[in-house]
């Protein structure tokens, strides 16, 4: 390391590749994107993606009120007066800023979505979904993960843990608040150098450092909620040496009872958060998509405690300012008894790899055969998502 | 990692010394199945006393009455009302107690034993109704059973309070029960398919959409609530009449059905699988040799899930106790615990050791879902979890280290297996704190 020009990330990097690739033609494109390069210009493009975990209830949050089954399926409970997004679909009260984007024609409703999966349980459904695989436990890295590996591109989770999504990139960063700034400059030193010999603790801490030297110093005091994490996302996003692509996920849709009292409030906070990000991105909102996606949806018929069990058939909503939006997208399968799947679940129509296809293409740019790796087997991708 | 270390580090909470098990380490683990050191509840609130603390709570959230004290900090209910503080009082009374008991227990593995199943049957207070139940269920359910059988411990786990309000069976009502029919109410299914997916098959054991209803209708009348003063009762107006047909076998209608259906679960062969699977990835590697696996899956078949002898087979098992398996990233509660085990300190510091612990990824008493917390290295290994844990050790480092000697607690506590690298850096350090966060930080604490 003669050159005091090279940061000590370049050192982490070198640590974190090992003596073995320093002399593989990897090295100098790595000590680049570490060093000096960083002045390159990264993409415009940015992704967000939202992951909603526990199920959201597509029909809540979307409600098919012009079906001719609406009432004998989910008349029975309250209804909160929806907004209009057409003659059959509306949208929950609680997302009054996603139904103003609808309108401006920023976002879409993607319905009747979900995975290839058909059981029922939350944790097979999310490993497929961020996986990517085309049954669960198929794959275990990320279709993000692969992605940003494909393409250099770096991303951050807005969370403690590395989310699968994201698994299997070199590139990913996680990231949540703090209240402690690292006092002594020597300690990631000494760390870094006692990890040598372990590869995982390495790699992890070498992304944790470069975050911390360039792009993505936060806020202090930002709080550890969605909104605020939304937020901070935005910030990254900004940064002219940010990433390009971040992560969010929230927990507690798994709504088995009280579901009209829990999405009243949950919706609300979902639509308060984006709004958040979409303020922090600022003038990056232009170049920005963002994918709202579950892991399934639930019963179409209510359970026995103003709830609704795990189901099939959900929706997902891309936003953003390239999206030509105002669209609810759905090959609507119907509420009928008989158009229902297994007579409970509304019968999705639409694959939610179909959906992930188009946005991984046009933020990677990646050619067929890697988008093979990326989602080995998708073939169908959703049209009409863009407008630019 | 020699064996003495395995026993400390991988299968305990990590012992200050190796010296009082290096002659045989196997001993001293199984020793602690025959001996478990008992958790003092003494004085701990029951679960019908926690279930009032919540209700109080929900109560006032839901009535809020003028604050005497406008100054107080609103929190996310509305405000820190007298119930909100007793809540928060008893929660943390019960969890400094139980860190009391894992940092100075003397069998270890006996407790972190307890804490495997108290995940496995997880309960969180991710939700109104559980919010002082979490730590009462692991001490009168899962504490009491976890050397037992396991149907048991299965039948007691999911009969608490805690658990029929977080997986929502205190509401469940049978359609055809007489409360069914006078009112609009009916089935809530979340509990009989995480009873069959989570708790004792395993997803993909081969039940269907239908066994999750019946089981669901078997389990109707098992509640809690006002009407029961927060104490689990059969209630026969809420129960779903008939027989039910789970997994083929035909069940009566009426309580004693219960019993019968968690006997045949916890005797079906891929309850046992899945329990063995879990507890060798917990205990001995993320991905655990399938021999070690059977071999466990077939004690718990043959001793019809006796616990205490599933922990025998494991422990005295020679694939367990092989030194070349990747080792585990520890969760981060684990870690917490281990530091002070090696420092031989008492958490002193509640509130910051639980935003520590959370800060690392792992907010006490409210998992994620009832899946409970992840148990893979890589769920854990993150660069914010390494960056959370480093700030962690160099906390302590300033907290703790006025009377430590970083490179003696390390040489003490990991003996062989402390890295030449890491008892460099240690010895370099430029003051006893550094030294002590590089301890806390290293490969060697970190990992198990």
């Amino acid at each position: 390391m003669t050159n005091p020009n090279l940061s000590r990330r370049a050192h982490l990097h070198q640590l974190a590749l090992g003596a073995g690739l320093a002399f593989s033609g990897l090295m100098p494109a790595r000590l680049a994107m570490a060093g000096q390069a960083d002045q390159k210009p990264a993409t415009e493009q940015r992704l967000v993606v939202v992951l909603l975990r526990g199920a959201l209830d597509g029909l809540a949050a979307v409600p098919a009120w012009g079906d001719p089954a609406w009432a004998s399926v989910r008349g029975r409970a309250e209804t909160p007066t929806a907004l209009a997004l057409d003659n059959t679909f509306g949208m929950h009260p609680g997302l009054a800023h996603l139904h103003r984007w609808y309108q401006n024609k920023e976002l879409s409703v993607v319905h009747a979505v979900a995975s290839s999966y058909r059981e029922r349980s939350h944790f097979d459904a999310q490993q497929q979904l961020e996986s990517g695989g085309d049954r669960p436990f198929a794959l275990s890295t990320g279709w993000l993960g692969r992605a940003l590996q494909a393409s250099k591109h770096s991303a951050v989770a807005l969370s403690a843990a590395m989310p699968l999504a994201l698994r299997g990139a070199d590139r990913a960063m996680t990231w949540t608040p703090s209240r402690r700034p690292n006092k002594s400059p020597d300690l990631l030193e000494g760390m870094a150098n006692m990890y040598a010999n372990d590869m995982a603790l390495t790699t992890a801490l070498a992304q944790a450092m470069e975050q911390q030297d360039k792009s993505m110093r936060a806020e202090p005091s930002a709080g550890a909620g969605l909104s605020a994490l939304a937020k901070q996302a935005g910030n990254f996003l900004s940064a002219p040496l940010g990433p390009r692509v971040a992560w969010l996920e929230v927990g507690g849709w798994d709504t088995h009872s009280q579901q009209t009292a829990r999405l009243s409030r949950m919706l609300p906070a979902l639509d308060e958060a984006l709004a958040g990000l979409r303020e922090s991105l600022s003038v990056h909102w232009a170049t920005t998509t963002v994918l709202v996606m579950t892991e399934f949806g639930r019963s179409a018929v209510w359970n026995g405690t103003q709830g609704t069990d795990h189901g099939t058939g959900g929706v997902a909503f891309l936003a953003g300012g390239q999206i030509d939006g105002g669209r609810v997208l759905t090959d609507w399968p119907g509420l009928g008894h008989r158009h229902m799947l297994d007579g409970r679940d509304l019968r999705p129509t639409q694959d939610i790899r179909a959906v992930i296809l188009p946005l991984v293409q046009r933020q990677f740019g990646l050619g067929s055969s890697a988008m093979q790796s990326v989602l080995p087997g998708a073939t169908a991708s959703l049209d009409n998502v863009w407008r630019v | 990692m020699h064996a003495s270390n395995l026993a400390s580090h991988r299968f305990g909470y990590s012992e200050p010394s190796l010296h009082k098990l290096a002659h045989d380490p196997r001993s001293w683990v199984l020793a602690q199945f025959q001996s478990p050191a008992e958790f003092d509840s003494q004085g701990l609130i029951d679960g019908a006393k926690a279930w009032q603390i919540t209700r109080d709570v929900l109560q006032a959230a839901l009535n809020p009455s003028p604050s005497p004290d406008n100054s107080q900090a609103l929190d996310a209910l509305g405000g820190m009302t007298s119930a909100r503080q007793l809540l928060r009082k008893t929660n943390l009374h019960v969890l400094s107690k139980r860190w009391q008991h894992m940092t100075q227990t003397p069998t270890p593995v006996a407790e972190r034993w307890v804490q495997f199943w108290a995940n496995h049957f997880c309960v969180a207070a991710t939700k109104g109704t559980t919010l002082a139940l979490v730590w009462p269920h692991e001490y009168e359910a899962i504490r009491p059973h976890a050397m037992g059988h396991f149907k048991d411990l299965l039948r007691a786990a999911i009969l608490h309070p805690g658990m029929l309000l977080y997986l929502d069976n205190a509401q469940s009502i049978g359609p055809q029960s007489i409360a069914g029919r006078r009112r609009e109410k009916g089935l809530n299914e979340n509990l009989a398919r995480e009873l069959l997916e989570l708790h004792t098959m395993g997803v993909n054991a081969g039940y269907t959409q239908d066994d999750v209803t019946q089981t669901a209708k078997l389990l109707t009348g098992w509640t809690v609530g006002q009407n029961t003063a927060g104490l689990t009762r059969f209630v026969d107006n809420l129960h779903q009449p008939g027989k039910k047909t789970i997994l083929g076998n035909i069940y009566p209608e009426g309580p004693q059905a219960l019993d019968l259906l968690l006997t045949d679960l916890a005797r079906h062969p891929a309850c046992a699988h899945f329990m063995a699977t879990k507890l060798c990835r917990h205990f001995v590697t993320d991905t655990p040799p399938a021999a070690l696996v059977q071999s466990i899956a077939a004690h718990f078949r043959h001793t019809d899930g006796d616990l205490k002898a599933v922990a025998m087979a494991l422990f005295s098992h020679d694939l367990a106790w092989r030194e070349d398996h990747p080792p585990k990233f520890k969760r981060p509660e684990e870690c917490l615990i281990s530091a002070h085990r090696l420092m031989q300190k008492t958490v002193s510091n509640m509130e910051a050791s639980v935003y520590w612990v959370q800060s690392m990824g792992q907010a006490l008493a409210r998992a994620p879902s009832p899946q409970g917390w992840p148990d893979l290295s890589a769920d854990w290994l993150s660069p914010d979890a390494v960056l959370k844990r480093i700030q962690w050790a160099e906390r302590y480092g300033e907290m703790y280290s006025k009377d430590l000697d970083a490179r003696d607690l390390m040489q003490q506590a990991f003996g062989p297996n402390l890295s030449t690298s890491t008892a460099q850096t240690i010895a370099r350090a430029e003051s006893g704190a550094l030294a002590l966060a590089f301890a806390l930080a290293s490969p060697e604490h970190l990992r198990r």
